[in-house]
């Protein structure tokens, strides 16, 4: 007896070639898989934020290895390190030239809420200034703790909305 | 010739400069008054060739008068004399003469004693804040700044905030008589 399907519309040349998802599912899916990173270094933390990019630890598994130097090219701003006043509405700006949609990781203790610093030249978090999507305890952290922090990015990334963000008046339109 | 030797040559040299010499673990410090200041530097610098500056700094005697103390360590690499020389300013016009045409690294010393404490260097090539920008209203240094900050803004510049400090683990009870005293944990805080 034959096994061979016999579908007007199948054809076994494209098979393997064709997958049926949610629009939002494929473009979070796109987008979690190539952060490309904007590396705002600016104490102890980016020498952790270095060693996750190197060898042992490797965030290419994540397809985060590309460091961009350009907040024009970045998805993803990691602010590792005490953030002083004097730098802040530096991180703020170059946080507004990057294109949306961007996310933020705040990474150890002085980014998050200003650590250890108390004082008058220190902002305390940098969540005053620009949203925060994660957040990574530990002064500073191990790379471990920021490749968990990448991969609770990558799981609220997956959970979003992106086709409604991005093209609100077309869905609303659509809707009416 | 030793640090003492050098205070007690000083003091044949420049009568009624220096107002105390005092030793203390084998340091010598000097303290001069405010006028003698740059005459006693440029004969250090020259003459007894103290070609280092190691450091300047400041300390507030807040309630005292006069104020402020300058406190200038000097190091000669040749005779291997290390000298600390001490000068006074007033609260009222905090102000002593500049030594930058002396040493230039005295230069950026000096505007970091006149960001952080205020103190006018008169006859600085360039006194500007060194650390805190231009515009920010207080010196951060001084005893009356507290220890959390005060609110400031310069649009486009930068703005600063009040640090909450409530349990936190550096702040440590004034006029306790020694450091363990002093200490949050002394408090029963955690």
């Amino acid at each position: 007896m034959s096994t061979e399907l016999t579908h007007a519309a199948y054809d076994s040349k494209i098979e393997g070639n064709i997958i049926f998802t949610q629009l939002d599912a494929a473009m979070n899916w796109m987008r979690k898989n190539s952060l490309w990173p904007m590396p705002m270094g600016l104490a102890c933390c980016a020498i952790e934020l270095m060693a996750t990019a190197s060898s042992r630890f490797d965030i290419a598994r994540f397809g985060a290895e590309v460091m961009r130097f350009s907040p024009r090219q970045a998805d993803v701003m990691i602010v590792a390190g005490t953030v002083t006043y004097k730098m802040a509405l530096a991180v703020k700006r170059i946080w507004d030239q990057m294109p949306e949609p961007k996310w933020c990781i705040a990474m150890g203790a002085c980014a998050s809420s200003g650590g250890m610093y108390r004082s008058y030249a220190v902002l305390q978090g940098i969540d005053r200034l620009i949203p925060v999507d994660v957040y990574i305890s530990g002064c500073p952290p191990r790379p471990e703790a920021l490749i968990e922090g990448f991969m609770r990015l990558q799981r609220k990334i997956q959970g979003e909305q992106s086709f409604l963000a991005q093209k609100k008046e077309l869905v609303e339109a659509l809707r009416e | 010739m030793t640090a003492a030797e050098t205070a007690a040559a000083l003091q044949e040299k420049f009568p009624g400069a220096v107002l105390s010499v005092t030793e203390f673990r084998g340091e010598t410090s000097l303290t001069l008054t405010p006028a003698s200041l740059v005459p006693v530097m440029t004969y250090c610098q020259g003459e007894l060739a103290f070609d280092l500056l190691l450091d300047i700094s400041s300390v507030d005697n807040m309630g005292e008068d006069p104020r402020y103390v300058l406190v200038y360590e000097l190091y000669s690499l040749s005779t291997k004399i290390h000298l600390r020389i001490k000068t006074t300013t007033s609260e009222e016009e905090p102000a002593v003469p500049t030594v930058s045409h002396l040493w230039p690294t005295a230069d950026w010393h000096e505007r970091e004693v006149y960001d952080m404490m205020g103190i006018k260097f008169t006859g600085h090539p360039d006194l500007r804040r060194i650390l805190m920008w231009e515009g920010y209203p207080y010196y951060p240094l001084r005893k009356e700044f507290p220890l959390g900050g005060l609110p400031s803004d310069m649009p486009d510049v930068a703005f600063t905030g009040t640090a909450p400090l409530e349990g936190g683990p550096f702040v440590t009870s004034a006029g306790a008589t020694d450091r363990v005293r002093a200490e949050p944990r002394a408090k029963g805080e955690k």
